[in-house]
């Protein structure tokens, strides 16, 4: 047990380390590029992480695999966070990384759907991924596949009546092997949630729909696994991170501003400090 | 046309397994079959459009042909930008079998009015769009459409139509029907206007005007060939659709004559881009608003007098 929990935590300070390293990049290509959304690619970062250093079954030497588990990033505009951790597993490499956000580039500021890539779908527009996801799991269903789907979405993204409308279909038809993802920063594109569109009680309003709930602290990998290794093999599940915007560079943390601006010189260099060591 | 189109989607539906059908809770009795062969490929999705066109991008994603039915605005326009999305960008495998073209909902009122969806459809790439003009058309089609891979819209009227043919005609998607010829007057026609096409054109004969007739049942590709040669032979054009007058045939025609230098006389004929307070089942609409075979026939004399 002691054995166990050690290793465990081992592990864990591991993907610790790799979060601090894909942070380094999104600064890296976000303040290059003079691109917008720092905040909502810091707050997915240990769920990415997670998935891809872990858990997802894909690998870039095999990304056609009709049998690989599918990742849909629904908030697209986290892209940053996306190919960043892509590039750290090798579907992409650092010329690609180059290519971002810049004329005649590579990768857009919202994902294309390229498999070589390891990128599934191209989002950008909210409140498509989890319609897509539901499709792709019930065929998965249907075909007696063993993939599994998991869409991550943005809290704000939670606005769009698509979303509900995949939600019911969803947990109606007791899709399993479909896994949701919520990035709860409590920010969206003008303001805090609470005072746009109050989600709350919003695990309660998953839970109705006849998905299986898990709330946890989403830059927490204990939990992020726990999550992972406790979904439900009746119902649909939804794993609802709380987390915070900006999350690992102190000026940025749960400030809307970060949604828009990218660092300055000086601002780079404090928080390259804060992401080193 | 829309039970032929099933008829046939059904027969292939058992023998090709990759057929998925999805409906946004419209179509009552229609897919009764379809449910008792094989439930696990048809789905009520629910009145969720545009869930529907993203679970059949989903579904096509994952190698499935994938039918996805409903009324006309409902599913071009209330889904429109999951389709520009999902189905167009991705280029997938996926067919938008739309009922209720023009007035076919008549007295149902103006919510269900398909006036607007080709100038929508064509704008999009990798869209093709098709438009049965009869029950024989709609069949054939059915069929075609299975082994047809990429994004189609087909554009469907509801019961009742009359037919064209006798028997079932030579349909290639992307190349226009030439129906009847004539000289000096060319009308080209697009789905149930075809039909009108027919009457107005045996009107014109009846005073000695022997007009073209050219059915136009693919707007996307279109088939600009058999336009600039029409074209060559014709000083009178007329276009012909139960559209709004803006961003269907008519325009599109209007985009290839102007472009090939075209110096005869080119007339759309389509609903007039204004909205009016006018009740009526589809064929009071049509005369209300210009477009049966009478008041096609006084315009066309109009025009080549």
């Amino acid at each position: 047990m002691n054995n166990q929990s050690s290793k465990k935590c081992a592990d864990l300070m591991h993907y610790e380390i790799i979060s601090k390293k894909i942070r380094r990049t999104i600064l890296d290509i976000i303040f290059k590029t003079k691109s917008p959304h720092i905040g909502p690619s810091f707050s997915v970062v240990e769920m990415l992480v997670a998935l891809y250093f872990d858990y997802l079954n894909i690998s870039p030497d095999d990304f056609i695999n009709p049998d690989r588990d599918r990742f849909i990033l629904s908030k697209g505009h986290a892209c940053a966070t996306l190919y960043a951790v892509l590039a750290e597993k090798g579907f992409i490499t650092k010329d690609d990384l180059d290519g971002f956000a810049i004329n005649g580039g590579i990768l857009e500021q919202h994902p294309n759907r390229d498999l070589s890539k390891g990128i599934e779908l191209s989002t950008g527009s909210l409140g498509h991924g989890l319609s897509i996801g539901t499709g792709m799991a019930l065929a998965g269903k249907i075909d007696n596949k063993p993939y599994k789907i998991y869409v991550l979405l943005g809290d704000g993204e939670l606005n769009e009546g698509s979303v509900w409308e995949a939600v019911m279909f969803a947990g109606h038809h007791k899709l399993n092997n479909l896994t949701a993802i919520v990035d709860h920063n409590k920010i969206q594109a003008l303001g805090c949630t609470r005072d746009i569109i109050d989600l709350e009680p919003l695990g309660e309003k998953w839970e109705c729909f006849g998905w299986n709930v898990h709330e946890i602290d989403g830059h927490n990998f204990e939990q992020i696994f726990d999550a992972l290794n406790s979904l439900s093999p009746e119902q649909p599940n939804v794993i609802i991170l709380h987390t915070v915007k900006g999350k690992g560079v102190s000026f940025m943390e749960d400030n809307l501003l970060w949604h828009y601006r990218a660092p300055d010189e000086k601002e780079y260099t404090l928080a390259l400090k804060e992401l080193t060591g | 046309m829309r039970a032929t189109f099933f008829k046939t989607l059904e027969d292939l539906y058992k023998e090709k397994e990759d057929i998925f059908v999805l409906t946004a809770d419209l179509g009552y009795k229609l897919f009764d079959n379809l449910k008792i062969q094989c439930s696990d490929r048809f789905y009520d999705i629910g009145v969720a459009e545009a869930n529907m066109i993203g679970i059949a991008s989903g579904l096509a994603l994952s190698g499935k042909n994938v039918y996805c039915y409903s009324i006309i605005p409902f599913l071009v326009m209330r889904a429109y930008e999951q389709i520009r999305i999902d189905i167009a960008y991705h280029n997938l495998n996926v067919k938008l079998i739309g009922v209720g073209g023009g007035f076919t909902y008549g007295l149902e009122g103006f919510t269900h009015f398909g006036l607007e969806d080709l100038a929508l459809m064509r704008s999009l790439p990798n869209m093709t769009i098709v438009v049965p003009a009869d029950p024989l058309e709609a069949a054939s089609l059915a069929r075609l459409s299975y082994d047809y891979r990429g994004p189609m819209y087909i554009r469907l009227g509801k019961t009742g139509e009359p037919t064209i043919h006798n028997k079932i005609p030579e349909f290639k998607i992307g190349r226009a029907m030439l129906l009847n010829e004539g000289k000096k007057v060319a009308l080209f026609a697009t789905g149930n206007m075809v039909y009108i096409g027919k009457e107005t054109a045996n009107m014109l004969s009846k005073t000695g005007i022997t007009s073209t007739l050219v059915n136009m049942h693919t707007l996307k590709p279109l088939d600009e060939e058999m336009i600039i040669q029409i074209s060559l032979a014709h000083d009178y054009i007329f276009s012909l659709e139960e559209h709004n007058i803006h961003g269907g045939l008519g325009s599109a025609m209007a985009e290839v004559l102007m472009e090939n230098g075209y110096k005869g006389c080119f007339r759309r004929m389509g609903i007039p881009d204004k909205l009016r307070n006018c009740i009526g089942n589809a064929d009071h609409l049509r005369q209300e608003y210009g477009l049966s075979p009478e008041k096609i026939y006084e315009r066309i004399l109009k025009e080549i007098k």
